[in-house]
């Protein structure tokens, strides 16, 4: 458990970062939290010439709203996801999903910015992230971009991020009307989601009018069960109308067979966890 | 309870807050990897990536190059000064005894095995040099099953001996099994699986080795448990005279058995000490340690019970595959024999027929592990006993009613030769199924079952004993074991009237330091805080056994007291000089000498310490110190027992398993410190239901273990348990004076057979008879879905 030397760098500005990255191309790892990076660097699993530590740059961190956006700094901890109270009002989804990263001590350290980067596909905060259609705000030394959700996560710890590019911000669209369940199954407190269900629910009154429901762990990226979210559409606001929508609900996916558990389990599991989420969220518990 | 005279209350018996606590809190520490001398090397040790492989060629000279480099060697070169790790229980006269070099040599025999060893300037200089290592690895086919490895024509672990059967070793006692079958109503068979297990102490290991400097000795540093045991075994393997060797078990933290071990780490430490002339440390990382550090349990165990149709056990057999490992480390070979005396119980019956075949796998050797062989045959017979009463519609507790020994039956000799000297299984299961509301959560579980509840409760029934207190030397004698049993104590009454005891125990956790206050204290009517506990430093106690097995209260706290005693003895031949009274007329309490009829004539014991240190008026040809010492060699096992009962919800959706209730009596005997014994209890239940739902060590077919890290092992944490409710009957042991029995296995060994009969008693219904360990939710999930398929005509849902 004895990371290869590497050169470190503490940039104090963005454009300085990302100076630096676009200087050591495939050679550079961003550092924020550290909370996926240093276990990799420890393990010798990653050989990076050179860390470049994002930790201190300034207007990172932090949740504002910006019309009917919320946007959320890529340096902005975990805890203080969970605990912002604009974050609670307007994507409390991801204040759930959040709220099972790991243990306290990892969330005072890691990052909403790290995780999404990091694109873990068993990560909690990727499939929450997906399910409310956010736009991740990346910049590089020719400006910044939007990328979607949708977009931002292509291969299994792969993103659309450049060498050159850094999350700087997470812009989620107030889902104030939604209701919202992170439903998680893991194998001890601490662990992965084996299988995650990130669950938002827009009803009128006796009918789900829409939904959108991300999974953590069922393939190489999170995923949209986007079968079981069209099956939803205009279907009852009932147990038995839920739970028939979500027997599609791993239809599409590609789940791996790992120490935790087989794929076959993995979509069993993604059945039954979409339903109790789209229950939880749709108020029918 | 207070002395009525003298108003001082008892130490034993009081929940003393532990002495050792408030430095260990506070950081003020003493670890191994604390310890830092001038001039000290690191060194990095270059492990095999293969299971199991030729080592074609090997060329450590490219690591020599780089940066901060002073040495590195291959096995070859360090074989010289080094000879075979030893194995101190050949458990049969034809054992099978391979060679096992600290670094690999020429073959390499499970995937961590050293190859080897980078001396560096600093940690990170030497493990960056590891990479920089050439070997070519010839592979060989990996051993990785044991029923496979005992058939015709498997590949070989230790080819030149012809067999991967380490030893056979049976015992049959009573009648004839055979014979008392025939008379069986009901004959059960079942197997069961006791997955390995990697022990995961706190503290990973860690060694520093100095060589001679400003005195003859060499010092070795371990985070051990046993470093009196270390010293004898690593002047044989090194060739240091055993006088020429210190070793230190500092601050320890933790060790379940793992550190119970005579380690290739400690002997390289001293060779490069040596070879250099300079210090070396070496600490192990978590994810080596998984390799590197022995795993426990690992045995197949293929059962029959015989009974008849009113529930009454007429006999056990047991055949056992127990796996090895690569090699035979300290202990390996006995641990499954620890259980051979254990799978009958607290039960009686009519035959007992036992068989072990220890075999050699190509895997990390495995050893001890708290507990060790108890909970194995613990498992065994309380499944069994559930599985009884299954087959015969009975309740599980009634079951074990029937065929228990009763109270009034002790002492008892069991089927299988044991001697139990006391106990009370009924009083502690009348206590427990009280606390636990057994009858209430028994309908629950009916109407749970009625209305088709996709949560089913389920109720998991364990009453165990455990052979405690190892061991009485002659017994260790007949077991083939290479030494004896025995504890040592001294006890230093200092000039100023302040008390060292030196213990040879070695604790890691334990709290050792208190609870031996506790017994020294009262003895000697001293203040608890006027006495100090020294140990682990074979040049400070030069005599021990060390700590494991639940040995050390038993037989090392009665040294203490015994010891303590010696002191009172000799104390009381000066004070009756100085009272000018004879000693038969003297009383002594609460620390004090005092004249029969006379109360103002006396003499405090801290004063007869100062009398001894002037010595300017002992009686004649008195020896002038009142310092004594107790080896204590016991004259039996111990044997605490209890009955644990557990309720668990499953969700037959998932197969994820709660732990709804856990209601825990047990009876040690006498308890010396009842925090002590509860943090016990609780580290032990955490470990044993660690076993039923969380951890396994998995090797893939190439022979790597694929639950590396911690990632991929689960050890549980406080948020995977539930709330213990724990309680004590106390029947006190009748051979030895202080009436302890040792606790610091029995959650371990109980826990395991409550949880799985708890998830099977709640799948049983829906057809499921048994869940491999441990019961993850998809291994439910797959047991509930087979068991629908073999039943289709009730798969509902």
């Amino acid at each position: 458990m004895i990371p290869a030397s590497f050169e470190y760098a503490r940039p104090r500005t963005v454009e300085e970062a990302v100076g630096q990255l676009a200087l050591a191309g495939e050679e550079a790892k961003v550092l924020a939290g550290g909370q996926s990076l240093l276990p990799i660097l420890r393990m010798r699993l990653a050989f990076p010439e050179l860390l470049v530590d994002v930790g201190r740059i300034p207007g990172l961190r932090g949740v504002r709203t910006d019309g009917d956006t919320l946007v959320i700094g890529a340096l902005t901890s975990h805890h203080d996801v969970v605990h912002d109270p604009l974050v609670r009002r307007h994507a409390g989804l991801l204040a759930a999903a959040t709220a099972t990263v790991a243990d306290p001590a990892v969330r005072h350290r890691g990052t909403i910015g790290g995780s999404l980067a990091h694109a873990d596909p068993a990560g909690d905060v990727p499939a929450a992230v997906l399910a409310l259609d956010a736009e991740l705000v990346v910049q590089g030394p020719d400006g910044r971009r939007s990328v979607p959700a949708r977009e931002f996560f292509t291969d299994y710890l792969q993103t659309a991020l450049r060498p050159d590019e850094l999350l700087v911000e997470v812009r989620v669209p107030k889902a104030d009307a939604w209701g919202f369940h992170y439903e998680k199954f893991q194998l001890s407190a601490q662990a992965w989601a084996v299988v995650g269900v990130a669950a938002l629910v827009r009803r009128d009154d006796g009918r789900i009018v829409e939904s959108r429901v991300g999974l953590s762990n069922m393939g190489p990226t999170p995923v949209r069960a986007t079968a079981c979210e069209e099956a939803l559409a205009g279907a009852d606001a009932a147990p038995d109308a839920v739970a028939s929508a979500a027997d599609s609900a791993a239809e599409g996916t590609r789940p791996a067979s790992d120490l935790s558990a087989s794929a076959e389990y993995r979509e069993h599991l993604a059945r039954v966890l979409t339903r109790r989420a789209v229950l939880a969220a749709a108020d029918l518990t | 309870m207070t002395d009525q005279l003298t108003g001082r209350e008892p130490e034993v018996g009081r929940a003393r807050v532990r002495k050792e606590d408030a430095r260990l809190v506070t950081g003020r520490t003493n670890w191994t990897d604390n310890i830092t001398v001038p001039g000290l090397l690191h060194i990095a040790i270059l492990r095999s990536p293969m299971a199991h492989a030729r080592i074609e060629r090997i060329d450590v000279t490219p690591a020599l190059e780089r940066p901060g480099v002073v040495a590195a060697y291959t096995g070859r070169d360090l074989a010289e000064g080094l000879g075979s790790l030893p194995c101190a229980w050949p458990v049969t006269e034809d054992i099978v005894l391979p060679e096992h070099p600290p670094v690999a040599v020429d073959e390499v025999r499970h995937t961590g095995d050293p190859v080897a060893v980078v001396v560096a300037r600093d940690r990170y200089a030497a493990a960056d040099a590891l990479e920089a290592i050439d070997v070519d690895y010839e592979p060989l086919p990996p051993v990785l099953n044991m029923e496979a490895a005992l058939a015709e024509g498997s590949p070989l672990v230790h080819a030149d001996k012809g067999t991967n059967r380490c030893y056979t070793w049976p015992l049959a006692t009573g009648e004839d099994y055979a014979t008392v079958r025939e008379r069986a109503d009901v004959v059960l068979r079942r197997r069961f699986v006791q997955q390995r297990l990697i022990p995961n102490a706190m503290e990973p290991r860690a060694v520093v080795a100095v060589p001679p400097d400003t005195s003859d000795q060499y010092t070795l540093y371990s985070a051990t448990q046993i470093p009196h045991i270390v010293r004898v075994m690593m002047a044989v393997v090194t060739g240091i005279p055993e006088h020429r060797l210190r070793v230190v078990a500092p601050d320890v933290g933790g060790g379940f058995g793992s550190k119970l071990q005579v380690y290739g780490e400690e002997a390289i430490g001293l060779a490069v000490a040596r070879k250099l002339g300079r210090p070396v440390k070496w600490t192990e990382s978590r994810s080596e340690g998984y390799l590197a550090t022995h795993h426990g349990r690992d045995q197949i165990q293929d059962l029959e019970l015989a009974a008849t149709r009113d529930g009454r056990l007429l006999g056990l057999k047991v055949d056992l595959l127990a796996d090895m490992g690569a090699y035979l480390m300290i202990v390996t070979p006995g641990v499954p024999l620890l259980g051979a005396f254990m799978f009958p119980g607290i039960y009686k019956m009519d035959a007992y027929d036992f068989t072990c075949t220890g075999v050699f796998t190509t895997k990390t050797p495995t050893d001890a592990y708290r507990g060790a062989g108890r909970p194995e045959a613990t498992f065994a017979i309380e499944r069994m006993m559930d599985e009884l009463a299954a087959e015969l519609g009975m309740d599980s507790v009634e079951v074990r009613r029937r065929n228990w020994i009763g109270h009034d039956e002790f002492p008892y000799t069991t089927i299988g030769g044991l001697t139990y000297d006391s106990g009370n299984y009924e009083s502690a299961t009348d206590k427990a199924l009280a606390l636990f509301g057994y009858d209430d959560l028994r309908s629950e579980q009916r109407k749970r079952e009625e209305r088709g509840d996709p949560v089913r409760l389920g109720i998991g029934v364990s009453t165990y004993t455990e052979m405690c207190g190892l061991a009485p030397s002659r017994i260790l004698r007949d077991l083939r074991y290479g030494a004896g049993g025995w504890e040592a104590a001294s006890i230093r009454m200092l000039p100023t009237g302040k008390v060292e005891v030196l213990t040879g125990t070695s604790p890691h956790g334990q709290g050792h330091v208190t609870s031996w206050s506790q017994i020294a204290a009262d003895v000697l009517g001293v203040p608890f805080e006027d006495v100090e506990v020294l140990h682990g430093d074979t040049r400070t106690v030069p005599q021990g056994m060390d700590t494991y097995g639940s040995r050390s209260l038993v037989v090392g706290g009665v040294a203490v007291h015994r010891a303590a005693r010696k002191v009172v003895d000799k104390a009381r031949k000066v004070a009756a000089h100085l009272l000018e009274a004879s000693e038969d007329d003297l009383d002594f309490a609460d620390g004090v000498f005092s004249v029969k009829g006379s109360p103002d004539a006396h003499k405090t014991i801290q004063e007869v310490a100062f009398a001894t240190f002037t010595s300017h008026d002992l009686p004649d040809g008195l020896e002038p110190t009142i310092n004594a010492e107790h080896v204590e060699d016991p004259e039996a096992f111990s044997y605490p027992h209890g009955t644990h009962l557990c309720a668990v919800e499953v969700d037959t959706e998932t197969g994820r398993v709660r732990i709804r209730s856990y209601v825990c009596v047990d009876d040690v005997g006498k308890v010396v410190n009842p925090m002590i014994v509860e943090g016990q209890v609780h580290g032990g239940l955490a470990q044993g239901i660690a076993q039923a739902l969380f951890e396994e060590a998995v090797y893939d077919e190439e022979g790597n273990l694929v639950s590396g890290t911690m990632a991929d092992y689960l050890v549980p944490c406080a948020a995977d348990l539930p709330d213990f409710l724990t309680d004590r009957t106390e029947t006190p042991a009748t051979t030895n004076p202080l009436g302890v029995k040792g606790v610091g296995e029995a959650g371990t060994i109980a826990s395991t057979p409550a949880v799985v009969n708890a998830v099977v008693d709640a799948l049983r219904p829906l057809g499921v008879t048994d869940v491999r360990m441990p019961c993850t939710p998809e291994r439910i999930w797959r047991a509930l879905r087979d068991a629908r398929s073999a039943r289709p005509e009730e798969g509902s849902s």
